[in-house]
């Protein structure tokens, strides 16, 4: 039992933790919002007085808005898909027994420790580059016309950088939750005459359920905010401007901070309706 | 019945998984590759594997173009410390989380989490504002601050699955022979969370050295770490492949280093704890 004193004490030492986060939410937030309702431009005038609520009615009916709230969902959507899919035949592919399965699994790590700038360079140079690109030479060598991977296919060239990048992580929490499958229990459906398909269905992959949910809950935290891929392949251009990359400009590049912050409140918000859907998969499914 | 594996089966396995591999590895492999070619074999037709002239001469035109010792020491000060301070600061509240739960202690790391999602680019002005009226804006400690603040939901959710899973029975064994809270914690639970927080610490250098937002957008000259070094080479001069090949292997060769050595612990830290 915990007493008055440990109760107390653990309080304590949740505080700096609690306080700092708190800090870090509201602060930036509560400027965010302040700017929201000002007309705030740095280079030509800075502080232009109170403008109500004309950055948000501006930011909703550009032309850009829904577009960008489009791409932002296809990207996260295209990259949960892809991994989450492929996670599974990997994770399963690599449960297997063979010959080397450690070096196998160090070079199915590897994408997820190089850097996003670098992958996205790479990515667009050496491989997507429509002249000198290896793709450009797999094409022709198959008598096919090469393919401007970043203007004319645009979004299937950055879920693919992306999904690169996060099939890694998908695979490894899959291989791992496939590996504390009991093993007798896919023995005895096999003897009872169940097919590998069945197999499949019926145990594995209601076995990684809950991995699943992790899987889905940590990538789309960090493909909400995916940067380094846009800003150094398309710089947003050719239908891949995200939401908050649609933002970035805004504030950085028109200098326009006030419909920037606008900006800011929708992708808060719209990043809330994805965590509450989210926190009420996850909040279930994790309390086991 | 084991199931005897057939070694005809496991040659398929082994095929199949291997191709798989290399196939995901592919492209860091041809980016070393491609970083001991001249420019010329580098963009050659059809592509040249293996048989060229190895030459560093990329690494030495990259090293005097850019100074490469100071984004290094940047990225190792700025992930390091972050990362340090984050565990210092989580790992008092992941304790009391993990051995004094109360009825709010979910909710608590729910929200926590939850910060996570907030954009951060809604935030990017206030936060620019703030680091030039406090004169942090290009500078180590900054960056080490708010990458710390944005792997802190993560390294306490992480320090508090491996906290959970240590036995209460051997702290009530503790107390009863009357060790105080903070021998508890200094003698009983740092040991045996010792590889737990080495999981949390290695994902978390990972994170903070490849997080590519704020060290973009809050460094210039002086405190730009290598997200910023290789970001200067996405300009039109891309065709340079052998030295931007060599750029990038020298950007991502000490984390890779880093991950394969440590592989064990990095497997479970990836995981975040949440999956066994």
């Amino acid at each position: 039992m915990a007493t008055q004193h440990s109760r107390s004490a653990a309080r304590l030492m949740m505080a700096p933790a609690v306080m700092l986060l708190l800090g870090w939410m509201l602060v930036p937030l509560i400027m965010t919002l302040y700017f929201s309702f000002k007309k705030y431009l740095p280079m030509r005038g800075g502080d232009l007085g109170w403008v109500g609520f004309e950055n948000y009615a501006r930011f909703v009916t550009s032309s850009a808005f829904w577009p960008s709230v489009y791409t932002t969902l296809v990207i996260v959507g295209g990259v949960l898909l892809i991994t989450v899919v492929l996670g599974v035949f990997l994770a399963v592919l690599l449960n297997q027994p063979m010959w080397g399965q450690g070096v196998v699994r160090i070079l199915v790590i590897a994408p997820f420790f190089v850097m996003p700038t670098v992958s996205a360079l790479v990515w667009k140079n050496m491989f997507m580059d429509p002249n000198y690109g290896l793709l450009a030479y797999l094409w022709e060598f198959f008598g096919a016309e090469p393919v401007e991977w970043l203007s004319k296919a645009s979004m299937t060239s950055i879920i693919t950088i992306v999904s690169w990048q996060w099939l890694p992580f998908a695979t490894l929490i899959l291989l791992t939750a496939i590996q504390s499958l009991d093993s007798e229990q896919l023995e005895a459906a096999e003897m009872d005459g169940a097919s590998a398909p069945k197999r499949f269905a019926y145990i594995t992959l209601p076995h990684l359920g809950r991995a699943i949910t992790v899987v889905i809950l940590i990538q789309t935290i960090f493909l909400l905010s995916i940067f380094a891929e846009i800003f150094v392949t398309t710089g947003g251009a050719f239908g891949t401007n995200t939401l908050s990359y649609l933002i970035f400009q805004r504030v950085l590049e028109s200098q326009n901070v006030g419909l920037g912050s606008a900006g800011g409140v929708y992708a808060i918000i719209l990043a809330n309706i994805v965590a509450i859907f989210l926190m009420r998969i996850v909040g279930k499914n994790l309390d086991a | 019945m084991a199931r005897a594996v057939t070694t005809q089966r496991k040659i398929i396995n082994t095929a199949a998984a291997w191709a798989v591999g290399l196939a995901i590895f592919f492209p860091i492999l041809w980016t070393i590759l491609t970083s001991f070619k001249t420019e010329a074999q580098a963009i050659a037709d059809p592509p040249l594997f293996l048989g060229f002239d190895w030459t560093l001469e990329n690494y030495s035109v990259v090293m005097e173009r850019s100074d490469y010792a100071k984004y290094l020491w940047n990225s190792i000060i700025i992930a390091g410390g972050s990362t340090l301070l984050g565990i210092i600061i989580a790992v008092p509240a992941a304790w009391s989380m993990a051995f004094v739960p109360s009825k709010r202690t979910k909710d608590i790391l729910m929200w926590m989490l939850s910060t996570k999602m907030l954009p951060a680019v809604g935030v990017l002005y206030p936060i620019y504002l703030l680091f030039i009226k406090l004169g942090i804006l290009d500078s180590k400690i900054g960056l080490v601050i708010v990458l710390m603040l944005i792997n802190l939901p993560i390294i306490v959710w992480m320090l508090y699955t491996y906290f959970k899973e240590i036995p209460g029975e051997i702290l009530e064994a503790a107390r009863m022979d009357g060790a105080t809270l903070k021998e508890e914690v200094i003698y009983i639970l740092t040991p045996m969370a010792i590889p737990g927080i080495a999981s949390t610490i290695l994902l978390n250098v990972i994170l903070a050295w490849n997080e590519a937002f704020w060290t973009l957008n809050l460094t210039a000259a002086k405190a730009a770490p290598l997200t910023a070094f290789i970001a200067s080479y996405s300009s039109p001069e891309g065709l340079f492949y052998a030295k931007l090949s060599a750029a990038s292997t020298m950007a991502i060769a000490p984390i890779l280093i880093l991950g394969w050595f440590s592989q064990k612990q990095l497997v479970s830290g990836l995981t975040f704890g949440a999956v066994k």
